[in-house]
């Protein structure tokens, strides 16, 4: 290609890229959904979703633990005893099972009248728990409660050992000491598993109106005829087309970005003990990240736009297209499989591997930084040859 | 001048264009008549470079249309069938667009714009988004911007397709403007009224074929018909898919 036809193909990619900004900004929809409620979706729901989490684990493990006690009276000392560990006793359900059935409780503690009896003379003294393990908001109520159950036992039988002139260092031969090698960072991982998926997310949103407007929009527009009758080539009209759905993509993931900064100061990390690293750092690595990505998407995008005969058709396959960047987010969280180098290379994983070495505060070295970018790249210069190629059909141009 | 010799183009098994030739002229008005499914839009789109094809050979002002597809789309001004605008521009800003993609550039973008908007009348309309705009208004927008690199040959498909009589009439004013200036205005209609009232020569299409040409008097001298109706039902076999 000569000098100059570079620079007329160069004016006019910039010349169509131009058109489609500006047209594009004129749009409410497109405006809405790339640059206001896709960069917000993904950080507000991710702070709700952890605030929401954290908040019942934090408040679980000191607020006091309600719970209906049935046969209080006969057993006044075990009652003080759980009530010094934050147990609170509510008054006595007819019904233990209907009460659990019902949701009125989580658990029912049901203290029977041999309690008495068995206690005095020494024998083991049952205490009924009712609750439904299939029920998720039990498990922690019902845990805590069997802990202060235990803990009361075990005071209590080191009490008669050392009556009965016994150490109480007998009832324990072997003890099991945890040593949890999880870090508090380590340990949000699997929260933070999810924040990919929301960047990937914001990326695909930012450009899919752009992606559908510029290919099947413009043909059902009947406008598209008229465009390839101007003396520019194909590749040139879908090099500018391309280079505004980046531009959205890349614009909607830095908004993004920045209300992830915004939320992540109000996210009540400190409380976990761990470093939650969304700061310029993060954002400028996580953009690099994402830049050849954007690319791919959106040449994938408006590949299935152009394939699309209408709107509509581009919009359900675009939703279907949607889908795929989840499975790296799922593949990961069901099967955690050791991240080796080669996965890096492998678009969208790579992306989701990076982006949990950056959140997890361990920094990405150059090496598998780059395997991202040229994996990822290769695979985008790859998609837009394809793109290119169909952008150049005849079947392209004729709407009807 | 456009020359086209031979021109075949099928899809899957139907034969859309079956060896069409002829020639439009500069400073002469060519008609492409021929009822709904003649392949008249089939040829233009090949005549545009939209589509290639299957054979034959196509010349716009000497340069091969198959081959020079980007040179050849200097030298036309193409209003197809569809003529689509951009909404959310302006008219002004509809016109520049294919300005600037005939790599045109500041000054000379708006003086052309300029130009166009007071060659076709348009004013009143030229800084309005056009959305909500009427055929009319819609044709007249669509014809400035494939007018606004001063192209030598104009090639319009079913130009006066839904536009009413002003609108119609001040249409063949400026086609024929543009003929007296020197250029070669080629437009395909199935519309008889239309094709007698403007053309200076008339190529009668069916079935992909061309099945006679002439200036209208030399058509019905031909067919011995009194009218130009009876001349092309008598040339095309049957009346059907032309309008009067």
């Amino acid at each position: 290609m000569s000098k100059g036809r570079f620079r007329t193909g160069l004016h006019a990619a910039v010349t169509v890229y131009l058109k489609e900004v500006r047209e594009n900004l004129r749009d409410k929809r497109t405006v809405i959904n790339a640059l206001i409620t896709g960069p917000l979706l993904g950080p507000v729901l991710f702070g709700m979703i952890f605030s929401f989490t954290l908040q019942r684990q934090l408040a679980e493990a000191e607020k006091p633990l309600p719970v209906p006690v049935v046969g209080a009276q006969y057993a006044p000392n075990l009652l003080h005893a759980l009530e010094a560990q934050g147990l609170v006793a509510k008054p006595a359900p007819t019904d233990p099972a209907a009460a659990i059935r019902s949701h009125a409780a989580r658990v029912v503690m049901v203290i029977p009248k041999r309690f008495e009896q068995a206690w005095r003379k020494g024998e083991p003294a049952g205490v009924e728990l009712y609750y439904d393990s299939a029920r998720q908001d039990s498990g922690t109520p019902v845990r805590r409660l069997k802990k202060m159950l235990q803990a009361y036992a075990s005071t209590l039988a080191a009490q008669r050992l050392l009556v009965r002139g016994l150490s109480p260092v007998l009832m324990r031969p072997v003890v099991p000491e945890d040593r949890d090698l999880a870090t508090p960072q380590s340990r949000s991982a699997l929260m933070f598993s999810i924040l990919p998926y929301f960047f990937v997310l914001t990326v695909f949103l930012g450009g899919m109106y752009l992606a559908i407007d510029t290919t099947a929009g413009e043909r059902e527009r009947q406008s598209l005829e008229p465009l390839l009758s101007n003396p520019v080539g194909r590749g040139t009209l879908l090099a500018g087309k391309l280079a505004a759905t980046v531009s959205f993509a890349l614009v909607s993931l830095l908004l993004a970005t920045a209300a992830f900064g915004v939320v992540g100061r109000f996210l009540p990390v400190e409380k976990l003990d761990i470093v939650l690293d969304l700061g310029p750092r993060f954002a400028a690595y996580l953009m690099l990240l994402m830049l050849p990505l954007a690319v791919l998407l959106a040449t994938l995008q408006t590949l299935v736009s152009a394939y699309a005969k209408s709107y509509r058709e581009a919009q359900t396959y675009l939703s279907i297209l949607m889908l795929l960047p989840v499975i790296p987010s799922l593949l990961l969280a069901v099967m955690p499989v050791h991240a080796k180098p080669w996965m890096y290379a492998v678009p969208l994983l790579g992306q989701q591997l990076g982006i949990m070495d950056l959140v997890r505060g361990e920094g990405i070295g150059w090496p598998l930084l780059a395997a991202v970018l040229a994996g990822t790249s290769l695979a985008a210069v790859l998609a837009f040859a394809v793109t290119r190629w169909l952008y150049a059909s005849e079947r392209l141009a004729v709407s009807t | 001048m456009i020359e086209v010799r031979g021109l075949r183009k099928a899809f899957g098994t139907v034969q859309a264009v079956d060896g069409v030739e002829f020639i439009a002229r500069d400073g002469a008005i060519t008609g492409l008549l021929g009822p709904n499914g003649a392949g008249k839009t089939t040829t233009l789109r090949m005549l545009y470079t939209l589509m290639r094809p299957d054979a034959g050979s196509i010349l716009v002002d000497g340069l091969d249309a198959v081959r020079n597809t980007l040179a050849v789309r200097e030298h036309l001004g193409v209003l197809p069938d569809a003529r689509g605008l951009y909404k959310r521009l302006t008219a002004r800003e509809n016109i520049a667009y294919f300005a600037r993609l005939h790599g045109l550039s500041g000054a000379a973008v708006r003086a052309r714009v300029d130009e166009m908007v007071a060659l076709l009348d348009m004013q009143d309309i030229a800084a309005r988004r056009t959305e909500g705009f009427s055929q009319g208004q819609r044709v007249k927008v669509a014809l400035a911007r494939a007018l606004v690199h001063d192209p030598r040959n104009i090639i319009l498909d079913e130009p006066g397709n839904g536009l009413d009589v002003m609108a119609t009439r001040a249409l063949r004013a400026f086609l024929r403007n543009l003929r007296n200036e020197g250029r070669c205005v080629l437009f395909s209609s199935h519309i008889m009224q239309e094709v007698a009232a403007l053309c200076d020569r008339i190529i009668v299409i069916a079935h992909g074929r061309v099945v006679a040409e002439g200036s209208p008097d030399e058509l019905r001298a031909r067919t011995g018909a009194a009218t130009l109706e009876d001349a092309f039902v008598s040339l095309i076999g049957s009346g059907e898919g032309l309008a009067a």
